[in-house]
């Protein structure tokens, strides 16, 4: 309990004395996650949509796969992102293993068919007749498409919160791809375990207790402009 | 409005992509070095200091990545890093012979220990020799924790084993928790088991612990760290000149005066103790 208590101060301690190593790591979280996340919704969200509205024949195995994917391990992700991008892999003429790319690119495999699962059921439980409705007003496809994502705000916005949340919190993947490099590829969920491992648990606490911080940060604000027209 | 938001979404994307490429690109102009080394030399905090001080120096961006010596090596073998930093003497010597690795140079020594909890069953408490005390381990079937992990305390551990002439694969009593050596030791302290450590790690932890040392000094208790450079003729993508540069660095006057003292301010005695240019048969006499 002690421990805790301890940590929570340092907590405290490190957020009020904005410790400079403490910030970078946390905006460096924050970055990587959030492109991350942009990432993924803007290939989730485009691909989850085409899903929904789509027939073709083994759409149900296809939609299993992207329900699948939204449990794919990040240790498992991690270890073939990292085997692409070793200098002898396939892409290592990027040259971009142990960089923040490297894990932007790790993390947004992750959240993408978190995103994709939730846009496909949340625009496949739209009614059906408010297509043709949409349709039979004179509008174009693609203006179809865009009235049925505002019709889905609310849980597409869920799927934005399930995806930060799926990566920020990430650290398997992330430290193997990023190498946990101080200054450089050090997340806040990286520098957790290594403090761990440091035995400095108080700061490991501390760590923890800024993640979960920010994660609340983020999610109000997506929460706010979700329930907006709610009084 | 509509139109808004989706012009929104794409300068988004655009933002964001120009942060991926910027990030990537940023690196791609400075000289970097991967240097593949043990969790134990960056747990202790070693690296930390040192590593600032090569950067300066040297103009080179090091990134560091800190596995086991095992994987270490591994890396080095596939010409996934530049230059390691490890403790497995008998796999180095292989990964040299195989042709891998150039330049194997000593830098420094600290030991193993054995520890456990201070009921001590086994009563393995002040004997001199490593073995005898794993023999009686066994033979009272004491709970042990292995790291096996092919780092270079796992590595050392079943030197160990082999030379009491036990095999304890598979017995109940033997338990492989397969993480590195801080989680390791925190396993053994919540089981009451016992476990081989290198004192380094075993000091940072000590607080947190309740575990005791209870082997040292046995000449078979040696850890000695090496610096081997990658071979580049091998993998033509390895940073030769970073590889060597940092070489060169941990076998300088000046770092070796550093890992000399370090660690004493924090724990009154230091965790490495500095070798270069010596030989490793003369150590531990």
């Amino acid at each position: 309990m002690d421990l805790i208590l301890e940590g929570i101060k340092k907590a405290f301690w490190l957020l009020v004395t904005l410790d400079p190593e403490v910030l970078r790591i946390t905006f460096l979280s924050l970055q990587i996650s959030g492109t991350a996340t942009l990432i993924s919704l803007f290939i989730g969200i485009s691909t989850g949509v085409m899903v929904a509205l789509s027939r073709f024949t083994g759409r149900r195995i296809v939609v299993s796969l992207i329900n699948t994917g939204m449990g794919l391990p990040p240790v498992v992700v991690g270890l073939f992102v990292t085997i692409f991008l070793w200098r002898n892999g396939p892409l290592g003429f990027l040259g971009i293993l142990y960089t923040p790319a490297a894990m932007i690119i790790a993390q947004a495999v992750i959240a993408t068919p978190i995103v994709m699962g939730i846009t496909l059921a949340a625009i496949q439980q739209l009614p059906q007749k408010l297509r043709l409705q949409i349709l039979a007003l004179g509008a174009t496809r693609l203006q179809m498409v865009w009235i049925l994502i505002k019709e889905a705000k609310l849980p597409l916005l869920a799927a934005v919160m399930a995806g930060f949340g799926g990566v920020i919190s990430e650290v398997g993947a992330s430290i193997m791809v990023g190498g946990n490099i101080k200054g450089y590829s050090r997340v806040l969920t990286t520098a957790t375990v290594m403090e761990t491992s440091r035995g400095n648990f108080d700061i490991a606490i501390a760590l923890g207790i800024i993640l979960l911080l920010l994660a609340f940060c983020i999610n109000y604000i997506i929460t706010q402009i979700q329930q907006r027209h709610r009084a | 409005m509509k139109r808004m938001i989706g012009i929104r979404i794409i300068l988004w994307t655009i933002v964001s992509l120009f942060i991926l490429i910027g990030s990537s690109t940023a690196l791609a102009q400075t000289k970097t070095v991967i240097l593949s080394t043990t969790t134990s030399t960056q747990d202790s905090g070693l690296l930390d200091v040192l590593i600032p001080i090569f950067e300066k120096n040297t103009g080179y961006f090091v990134k560091t990545i800190a596995v086991g010596s095992g994987q270490a090596m591994a890396m080095g073998q596939k010409g996934e890093a530049d230059v390691l930093l490890v403790h497995s003497p008998a796999a180095e010597k292989k990964f040299v012979a195989e042709g891998y690795g150039i330049n194997r140079r000593i830098i420094m020594h600290n030991d193993f220990i054995i520890v456990g909890p201070p009921t001590d069953s086994a009563k393995i408490k002040g004997i001199k020799s490593a073995s005898e005390a794993f023999k009686k381990i066994a033979s009272v079937q004491a709970l042990f924790l292995s790291r096996s992990d092919k780092s270079g305390t796992h590595t050392k551990e079943m030197d160990i084993w082999k030379s009491a002439g036990i095999k304890p694969d598979g017995e109940k009593w033997y338990q492989q928790t397969g993480l590195g050596m801080g989680q390791t030791l925190s396993v053994t302290a919540e089981k009451k088991g016992y476990t081989l450590a290198d004192r380094g790690t075993y000091l940072a932890l000590k607080k947190n612990l309740g575990l005791d040392i209870l082997v040292e000094g046995d000449a078979i208790l040696l850890n000695i760290y090496h610096v081997i450079e990658v071979n580049p003729a091998k993998w033509p993508k390895v940073s030769a000149d970073g590889g060597k540069a940092f070489a060169d660095f941990m076998v300088s006057k000046e770092t070796q005066e550093i890992i000399k003292t370090f660690g004493v301010d924090k724990f009154g005695s230091p965790l490495f103790f500095p070798d270069a240019g010596k030989k490793e048969e003369e150590l531990g006499k």
